[in-house]
C-alpha cells in the first residue's frame, strides 16, 4: 500500500512542537513531574494511589480538550486521517501497550522529556523506536505492500 | 489547583499536538516512509519540542521545588538492559502498524473517531497486560 500524501508543514509542526515542550516544562514547574503519555495512562487505569488519580485524569481530559479548542478557535478539527485497517489498529495498540510498559516511556517521556535531560536510557529508547517504526513502516508499504 | 494545572498542561500538550500534526497517523506514517510518501513535519515538531524543553528544564530544575508539590520526581532508573532495548522496540513496531503513539492518541480521541477509541482501547489492554506480567514476574522472583 502506498500512503496517503500529507503536507509539508514545517511552521505548524514547529509551533506545535514548541506546546508540547511548553507543557512539559510546565509539568516540571508546577507539579515537578516529567510528561509522558504512557506513565499518565498507567497510572490512570491501573490503580494510582486516589490522590495520584485525580491529576491525571484532568491532564487526560485536557488533552482531549485540546482539538476541541483548535476546532473552536480556527472553525476546522485538525485531521487524524488513519490511512490502516481495523485489524492494525487494534494490534498495534495492545502492541504499543506491552511496549511502552516494558521500555518504560513512549515519545513524550523518553523522547523529548528523557532526551532533554540528556539521560542515556532515553537516548537508547528513542533511537530503538524511531528504528523499529522506520523499519516496521518500510516492510509493511515496501515489502509487504499491505 | 493540582486539577487546574493539570488540566492546563494537558490542554496545551492537546493544542501541540493537533497543531503539529503529531494527531494525524498518516502524517506520522509518513515521516517514516522516506521511500514513498515521505513527510518530514516530524522532525520539526520533535526539534520544536525538545529544544523548548531542553531550555525550559535548565531553568525549572535551578529551582529548590516545583511550585505545588515538595520536590522534584525525576526518574532515576540508570540501567540500558534488554527490557529498554526491547520494550522499545516492540513500542516502535506497534507505532509502525497503527501509527499511532500514547501521546498523539489522546489528544485525537477529542476528533470523535472510533478507530481513536479502538486504538485507545487496545492501548491500555496491552498496558495491563504488561502490568500483570511483571507483577507475576516480581511475585515469582520474590519466592
Amino acid at each position: 500500500m502506498t500512503g496517503l500524501e500529507t503536507e509539508f508543514t514545517p511552521l505548524q509542526s514547529l509551533i506545535g512542537g514548541v506546546l508540547i515542550g511548553v507543557s512539559a516544562v510546565l509539568l516540571m514547574a508546577l507539579q515537578g513531574r516529567i510528561m509522558g503519555a504512557t506513565g499518565i495512562l498507567a497510572g490512570l487505569v491501573t490503580g494510582a494511589a486516589p490522590g495520584e488519580r485525580g491529576w491525571r485524569a484532568a491532564m487526560v481530559a485536557g488533552m482531549i480538550a485540546g482539538p476541541l479548542l483548535v476546532l473552536a478557535v480556527t472553525g476546522q478539527m485538525p485531521a487524524v486521517d488513519v490511512p490502516v485497517s481495523l485489524p492494525m489498529i487494534l494490534t498495534g495498540g495492545f502492541i504499543v501497550g506491552i511496549g511502552v510498559t516494558y521500555g518504560g516511556g513512549c515519545t513524550t517521556g523518553h523522547g523529548i522529556c528523557g532526551m532533554a535531560r540528556l539521560s542515556p536510557r532515553s537516548v537508547v529508547a528513542t533511537l530503538t523506536f524511531m528504528v523499529a517504526c522506520l523499519a516496521t513502516v518500510h516492510v509493511i508499504r515496501h515489502v509487504l505492500e499491505v | 489547583m493540582r486539577l487546574l494545572s493539570a488540566f492546563l498542561v494537558g490542554l496545551i500538550f492537546g493544542v501541540g499536538i493537533a497543531v503539529s500534526g503529531m494527531i494525524n497517523p498518516a502524517k506520522v506514517l509518513n515521516f517514516f516512509d522516506i521511500a514513498g510518501t515521505w513527510d518530514p513535519s516530524l522532525a520539526f515538531v520533535m526539534g520544536g519540542a525538545l529544544a523548548t524543553t531542553l531550555l525550559g528544564y535548565r531553568i525549572v530544575l535551578r529551582r529548590p521545588a516545583p511550585v505545588l508539590e515538595p520536590r522534584f520526581v525525576i526518574p532515576t532508573a540508570r540501567d540500558i538492559d534488554a527490557r529498554l532495548i526491547g520494550g522499545s522496540a516492540v513500542f516502535g513496531i506497534g507505532w509502525g502498524i497503527a501509527g499511532f503513539c500514547p501521546g498523539a492518541a489522546i489528544p485525537a480521541l477529542g476528533s470523535g473517531k472510533g478507530e481513536v477509541a479502538a486504538f485507545v482501547v487496545a492501548l491500555v489492554a496491552g498496558i495491563v497486560v504488561a502490568r500483570l506480567a511483571q507483577a507475576r514476574g516480581a511475585a515469582r522472583a520474590a519466592t
